[in-house]
């Protein structure tokens, strides 16, 4: 399930990247993060309602690891924080630039003037 | 507490020039006294680890490998000695001279954050501490590309921030890939659990994403085109310190974990680093010779210096990473120096379009002569130590019996001649096209340029306790038992 998830967000995040223009791009950026955020959940060995934690002295089985947890609050917030930053960015850039294709913005790159 | 300083020190002078946003010349004081003092801290810990052997600090006393580890073996320290220095010198430039560094729109901030995410990436001992450091340090250079605001930065700035998340989003998935594979995260206890084990989907999968990131951050060939889109917008004291840090974060990451968490001689990895580090070469330097400004053609430069790096870790031996280390210790100091002259030449002639600008020779003799230095250094020459870097490459690439490589770093060192050539022809020889439009000049903003370039000559002249450093660097690299030992992760290798 976890598996499929991240499967159909990398595959709808790349599609959204590949359109060539900007909000889309970023849309494609933020579900692949959240895909990167879900393998992390994965990869920690997901359990239903086991305690963190054992009292000393009990025998404990199963228990979360609550590693994967800070790691991926850790990444969402910076995730977050770039992703603010990126659309300010777009934005500013959109209203220097008068365009959103990729293909456009070559102020940077100048094409061959010959 | 020696390995905190190096972090500790620009992370107080980020928060103390931010505190004192309101005057500009407070912030420049602070800014140069931080610098100052991060390289006392760089010089600190590298003479304790020259004498002692690798170092590490554990956050707040949780053992490894379950608290926050720091360590330093000599690649390390070496490596925060050089940001220092590097920091030192370009915040002096950009103090003497006035202009384009945008210091009303916290530049300075900026740039200490930017210092505290690389000495914390070259310090730290795990992975996941690995990518909050290149977070860092990302988010840093987001705001230093924008900070001049002018219309093509936000264009290049776009494009870097969009390449560089896409590489950022790769690590963060492989590291937690591997972290599903082996249960940690440290890299001393990686190196143990993952012995032998590089072959199973999940690991050598993390290998890949990782590659990928890593290489994005370095701009191997063929995720390095942000590289050459974004740093020439930047002013000219910043793409200096990029020039001489950003890439090489990304290169001691490859070094690191291809070393230490990988065996960078495994097959699949092996031929991708070697490959990608070929093409880097050969990519960068053609793609620099179709340039016709001084700083494009820098930048395309350094994706082909970079190709020269990853070639030495590819080689999997000795000598190779101690190529691997002295190139790109050569690198830090002569492609910097090369942006600053850059700088000068645009101060001189007001542009660095070659076809309008000339007639440098005979103004500005000594800048000519400053920058022959470091042209013929970066293209391999002898006395300088671009030669020594290429020799070590070319004798690794050669006893390793890869003929393609060695073929490739010759015709590449050629080829960066060659444009290096053109500026010299271009900017400097020819006279100059038009009216001659001299904005300003100062001299004491070529201090640092006549400093890095007498270090490129005098490391080239007396190379051998270079060579020397680098060889043992290597060899700690080679060989991590101390490196284990020093972070304390100490476990039998069969489980």
């Amino acid at each position: 399930m976890i598996a499929v998830s991240v499967g159909v967000l990398v595959a709808a995040g790349s599609y959204l990247m590949m359109s060539g223009r900007l909000l889309p791009y970023l849309f494609g950026l933020v579900l692949l993060s959240n895909a990167g955020n879900l393998a992390i959940f994965g990869s920690g060995r997901l359990t239903y309602a086991r305690p963190p934690l054992v009292p000393e002295g009990a025998q404990a089985l199963e228990l979360a690891n609550a590693l994967p947890q800070a790691l991926i609050l850790t990444a969402i917030v910076i995730g977050f924080g770039l992703m603010s930053y990126t659309l300010a960015l777009s934005l500013r850039s959109w209203q220097e630039t008068g365009t959103t294709r990729m293909d456009e913005m070559r102020l940077a790159e100048p094409e061959e003037r010959g | 507490m020696l390995l905190v300083w190096p972090v500790a020190v620009p992370m107080g002078a980020a928060v103390l020039t931010l505190l004192a946003a309101r005057s500009v010349r407070a912030q420049r004081v602070l800014s140069l006294a931080g610098a100052l003092a991060l390289l006392a801290a760089g010089t600190v810990l590298l003479v304790t680890v020259l004498r002692e052997g690798p170092q590490a600090a554990q956050m707040g006393g949780w053992a490894a490998p379950y608290g926050i580890t720091m360590v330093a073996d000599l690649f390390s320290a070496a490596l925060v000695f050089a940001t220092g220095l590097m920091a030192v010198l370009t915040i002096f430039h950009g103090l003497v001279r006035p202009g384009d560094t945008g210091e009303h729109f916290g530049h300075h901030p900026l740039t200490q954050s930017l210092l505290l995410g690389i000495c914390g990436a070259f310090l730290t001992g795990d992975l996941f501490n690995l990518y909050v450091w290149f977070e860092v340090m990302l988010i840093a250079s987001f705001g230093l590309l924008v900070v001049g605001g002018r219309r093509e930065q936000f264009d290049a700035a776009v494009k870097y921030a969009g390449l560089n998340l896409v590489a950022t989003l790769t690590f963060l998935t492989g590291v937690g890939l591997l972290y599903g594979a082996a249960g940690t995260l440290n890299m001393a206890d990686l190196h143990l659990t993952l012995a032998g084990r590089s072959g199973e989907t999940a690991v050598l999968g993390a290998a890949m994403l990782l590659l990928f990131a890593f290489g994005a951050k370095a701009a191997l060939f063929p995720v390095f085109f942000w590289l050459p889109a974004s740093y020439h917008t930047l002013s000219i004291t910043t793409s200096a310190l990029f020039a001489a840090l950003m890439t090489k974060v990304g290169v001691y990451a490859l070094i690191r974990v291809f070393t230490l968490v990988y065996d960078a001689g495994e097959p699949p990895i092996a031929s991708l680093l070697l490959w990608g580090g070929v093409l880097s070469m050969v990519v960068g330097v053609l793609g620099a010779a179709a340039q016709m400004e001084i700083r494009r053609i820098l930048a395309f430069h350094s994706v082909s210096q970079i190709g020269y790096m990853v070639l030495g870790l590819a080689l999997h031996t000795g000598l190779g990473l101690a190529g691997a280390i002295y190139y790109l210790f050569h690198h830090i100091v002569v492609k910097s120096n090369l942006f600053l002259i850059a700088g000068a030449v645009r101060d001189r002639t007001g542009s660095e379009d070659l076809r309008t600008i000339g007639g440098l020779w005979k103004r500005s003799p000594g800048l000519s002569i400053l920058f022959l230095v470091s042209a013929l250094s970066l293209a391999g020459l002898p006395p300088f130590t671009g030669f020594w870097a290429k020799l070590l490459v070319l004798r690794a690439s050669l006893d390793a019996e890869r003929y393609v490589a060695a073929f490739a770093v010759l015709a590449v060192g050629l080829l960066t001649l060659f444009s290096m050539t053109k500026i010299w022809n271009e900017a400097f020889w020819k006279p100059h096209p038009g009216d001659a439009r001299r904005r300003f000049s100062s001299r004491l903003a070529l201090i640092p340029v006549a400093l890095l370039a007498a270090i490129t000559l005098a490391a080239g002249v007396v190379a051998e306790p270079f060579i020397d450093a680098a060889t043992e660097a290597a060899a700690q690299i080679v060989d991590p038992a101390r490196y284990l030992q020093a972070v304390g992760v100490t476990r039998e290798l069969s489980p």
